[in-house]
């Protein structure tokens, strides 16, 4: 076994290290809950576009058969998770915060998961564009929680390389324990799917970084990589909150710090989640996609443990296989420190469900009351964007949303250290939700707004236009006529020295002819009623005519001058 | 803040040891005072009594006035002053995190300006004083005048810039040992408590450090140049409240800096304009005048010295750019 020596590490300044509890479920094995006999699949998992649902309610579905398609290339396709029929496609309460409904296929399982023909993809033939929508179209997206699609990652170094694929098995949350089990038991695969990843991206280097507190978990990957022959890095990096998020672990191992607003890529950098690099492998070698995802079911539970879960799931369903203490009061999606309560459990398993956490009062008493900043740093000290918590506190308090910007509220990745540590319990990631929301309210108004007004000024200017267009026109006719009139004042003259008898005929034949000059001249302008005026009126007409168009030419040097 | 009046307890020993027991005496009208404005302040802002009197804040800043005070001092100087820093300073200003000035600062500024001669009456040291003898100084009239005398900064500011006679720091020492070794003793003891609140992460080194280095520095190159016009590091550090300041006041986190450059700023300022005001200006000690004009400029402090947040900080961008 060829073990390479710990690289040099760097650290990222603030963080917490809180109670882990990652023993709770560590025991078992992950275990394979009974098939379900319903599954409510949302088709909005991923970061992006809602797909669109491609069956149609009655219709018999394949395990594995892709049940919504991607809408546009942010989105990943979602599949059905097992074989039967599909009952509905409806609104369904989803794991989210507020109870939010989407539209979820309902799937009657028969029981036989039957799957589709699944064949390996063959990769190495694909072009960079074929491999994205394979990938898309199997639904792969981040596993880690942020469920990005992992198309979207795996494109930027296809042709020039990357330097260095960082694989994220740090899990720094407490109570979760999801990736260490899939590392500890499915290292291989992990391997695997880490090499395929590294083919696509053509990376220079690969580090594979795991926290110190998952012993067994850095020996399984060490073993399935040694085996593999392939020269990945097994990285140790120190258990410190929040050492698993992309960008603390990206500066850990690299010593690169990306700035909010920036992609990783740019730096040469890409980092996957451990069970996004499975599902990769089961994708591309397989020909399986994701349909399934490890979860840690913990807190107030007597028997914590991970399941291999079925996307669509009822989360109650997992519960119950764990027997919940009868004191339990909430059930929280993810970890104590980012996660989120859940209105009720009657919500399916999604591909972003890491860990179904039980609480009670007793593991997470309720905070003592809020009391008033005295501005001790403590969370400055915490806080691993290098913010000044305390500071964005006051402005999102004080509403003085653009004084938060100005100190960096966005760059807050909401990982809750701050809160963690404040003494005098303030919820401060609360208040920067709040601000972060506020704002980009007040930014959707603005777009309105803005998006108002250049339709009222386009209105203005086309009236403008048009009322421009129009005194051109009338103006272009007076001329005309006062043109005839000119003319037809130098015939009569001249007919009135021929004599008086051909008065008349001269006169109608000049009306005709001005008449005739008119109608060319003015092409577009029919006048109905001025087929039968006698000379005196049409005289007239032109001397009105010729008035009119003085005073525009008084008034034209207020018009714009190109319009 | 009940750690930080842990923290200044072994100073109150030693300064109960020396001088007797009023400083206890005035500490007890102090808090009293503070605990009672509290909590009709909080009464009055409608907000919860018991949760924020039991946060320790008032009895601290009553503390910090009590031990700046002279312990032998009629009971209403304190009272006065506890009342003003409370009711003023603090509430008015929108109570614990609002206040923008040191409530126990603006009280001893108060009182030292409308009162200074009775804030310079300190007691000798030696001159042990039973708590009944302690008891007739506060409560009753001014009479024991016997027993009390300036503070050895005034004494030395009196002397050095006095044009009769021009009395050197180290006569001074040799002519009171006793008062030197109480004052050594104080200090060493607040010291041991500013150090116990480091260790618990209570403060931060920074304040403390620039605090201490700026004075010792000043002193040490002043004196050096003209040694009978300047004291020395160690008179600097003993006399006063500078260690009192150094660990208790420029620490104060509501009105100081909260960056790390900003505290290092801040507490250099306090530690230079104390230095100045000893020497240059119309008062024997000028912590609380420091205090107060840096805490002016504290926002301002801030605002510059905002630390670079992660992925902006100057040596990015280079390495794969």
């Amino acid at each position: 076994m060829i073990r390479q020596p710990q690289q040099q590490l760097f650290r990222f300044n603030g963080g917490v290290t809180p109670e882990y509890h990652k023993d709770q479920s560590t025991r078992v094995p992950i275990g394979v809950p009974p098939a379900p006999t319903e599954l409510v699949i949302p088709l909005h998992q991923s970061i992006g576009g809602t797909p669109r649902p491609i069956v149609s309610v009655g219709e018999r579905v394949l395990c594995g058969q892709r049940i919504g398609e991607a809408d546009g290339d942010v989105s990943a396709a979602v599949h059905a998770s097992t074989s039967g029929t599909v009952v509905a496609i409806e609104m369904r309460q989803l794991p989210h915060p507020s109870g939010l409904s989407s539209l979820c296929v309902v799937l009657q399982a028969d029981g036989h998961n039957d799957w589709i023909a699944c064949s390996a993809f063959d990769y190495e033939q694909a072009t960079a564009q074929e491999i994205r929508d394979y990938l898309r179209d199997s639904g792969v997206v981040g596993l880690g929680g942020a469920v990005f699609p992992s198309h979207l990652k795996l494109n930027a170094g296809h042709q020039i390389g990357i330097d260095t694929l960082i694989i994220n098995g740090a899990e720094c949350e407490p109570y979760i324990t999801c990736d260490d089990m899939l590392m500890r038991e499915r290292a291989t695969e992990i391997v695997r799917g880490v090499a395929l990843m590294r083919r696509v991206l053509n990376a220079k280097a690969v580090c594979i970084g795991i926290e110190d507190n998952k012993p067994q978990a850095i020996a399984a990957m060490q073993t399935a990589v040694s085996e593999s022959k392939e020269d990945f890095a097994v990285t140790t990096v120190p258990t410190r909150y929040p050492a698993g998020g992309a960008k603390q672990l990206i500066r850990v191992i690299t010593g690169i710090e990306v700035p909010h607003g920036r992609r990783s890529v740019e730096y040469g950098v890409q980092c996957f989640n451990v069970a996004t690099a499975l599902a990769i492998y089961q994708a591309i070698a397989l020909g399986r996609p994701l349909i399934s995802r490890i979860v840690t079911v913990a807190g107030n539970v007597s028997n914590a443990r991970n399941f291999e879960v079925l996307i669509g799931t009822l989360m109650k369903d997992i519960v119950a296989l764990c027997d919940p203490l009868a004191d339990t009061d909430r059930v929280i999606m993810g970890g104590p420190m980012m996660g989120v309560e859940l209105a009720s459990q009657d919500v399916p398993v999604v591909k972003a469900t890491n860990c179904i956490l039980l609480g009670s009062q007793k593991i997470f008493p309720p905070a003592p009351p809020e009391m008033p900043c005295i501005r001790c740093g403590e969370c400055a000290i915490a806080c691993p964007a290098d913010l000044q918590p305390l500071e964005l506190y006051w402005f999102a308090r004080a509403k003085l949303f653009g004084k938060a910007q100005e100190y960096h509220l966005f760059d807050c990745i909401e990982c809750g250290c701050c809160s963690y540590v404040c003494p005098s319990n303030i919820p401060l990631v609360d208040y920067y939700r709040f601000a972060k929301s506020e704002i980009w309210a007040r930014e959707k108004e603005k777009a309105l707004a803005d998006e108002a007004r250049e339709r009222f000024e386009f209105r203005q200017f086309r009236d403008e236009r048009e009322e421009h267009e129009k005194v051109a026109r009338l103006a272009a006719r007076a001329a005309a006529a006062a043109e005839a009139k000119a003319q037809s004042a130098a015939d009569l003259a001249a007919a009135s020295a021929g004599g008086d008898s051909g008065g008349d005929d001269a006169t109608k034949a000049l009306i005709a002819a001005a008449l005739e000059r008119a109608r060319q001249q003015g092409g577009e302008i029919a006048p109905k009623n001025t087929g039968h005026v006698s000379a005196e009126q049409l005289a007239e007409i032109a001397q009105i005519e010729s008035r009119r168009a003085e005073i525009r030419e008084q008034a034209k040097p207020q018009l714009p001058p190109d319009s | 803040m009940l750690r930080v009046l842990a923290a200044l307890t072994p100073g109150i020993a030693a300064y109960a040891w020396f001088f007797g027991p009023g400083v206890l005496i005035q500490l007890g009208l102090a808090s009293l005072t503070a605990l009672l404005a509290e909590a009709l302040m909080l009464k009055l802002r409608d907000r919860p009594i018991w949760r924020s009197v039991g946060d320790g804040s008032a009895l601290v800043t009553a503390w910090l006035i009590a031990l700046s005070f002279p312990s032998t001092g009629p009971w209403w100087l304190v009272v006065v002053a506890t009342l003003a820093a409370i009711l003023v300073a603090k509430h008015l200003y929108g109570g614990l995190g609002q206040n923008p000035f040191n409530p126990a600062m603006v009280g001893f500024a108060l009182m030292i300006v409308a009162y200074p001669l009775m804030m310079s009456r300190w007691p000798g040291a030696g001159a042990a004083m039973d708590i009944g003898q302690a008891g007739a100084l506060i409560f009753g009239s001014h009479s024991v005048d016997t027993v009390t005398m300036a503070t050895p900064l005034d004494t030395l500011r009196t002397a050095m810039h006095g044009v009769e006679t021009k009395l050197s720091v180290e006569t001074f020492l040799q002519s009171r040992p006793d008062l030197h070794a109480a004052w050594k003793w104080i200090a060493a003891g607040y010291l041991a408590g500013g150090l116990w609140l480091l260790q618990q992460r209570i403060i931060s080194w920074h304040m403390p450090t620039a605090f201490l280095v700026t004075l010792i520095a000043l002193a040490g190159v002043s004196s050096a140049i003209d040694p009978s016009a300047f004291n020395g590091p160690l008179f600097e550090l003993i006399s006063g409240g500078a260690m009192l300041a150094a660990f208790f006041i420029v620490t104060d986190p509501v009105s100081g800096c909260t960056t790390p450059r900003g505290k290092l700023i801040f507490a250099t300022g306090v530690a230079l304009i104390t230095w100045i005001i000893r020497h240059f200006g119309g008062y024997p000690d000028g912590i609380a005048f420091a205090v107060l004009l840096m805490n002016v400029a504290a926002p301002l402090i801030d605002m510059y010295t905002q630390p670079k947040v992660f992925g902006l900080k100057d040596d990015q961008g280079s390495r794969h750019d």
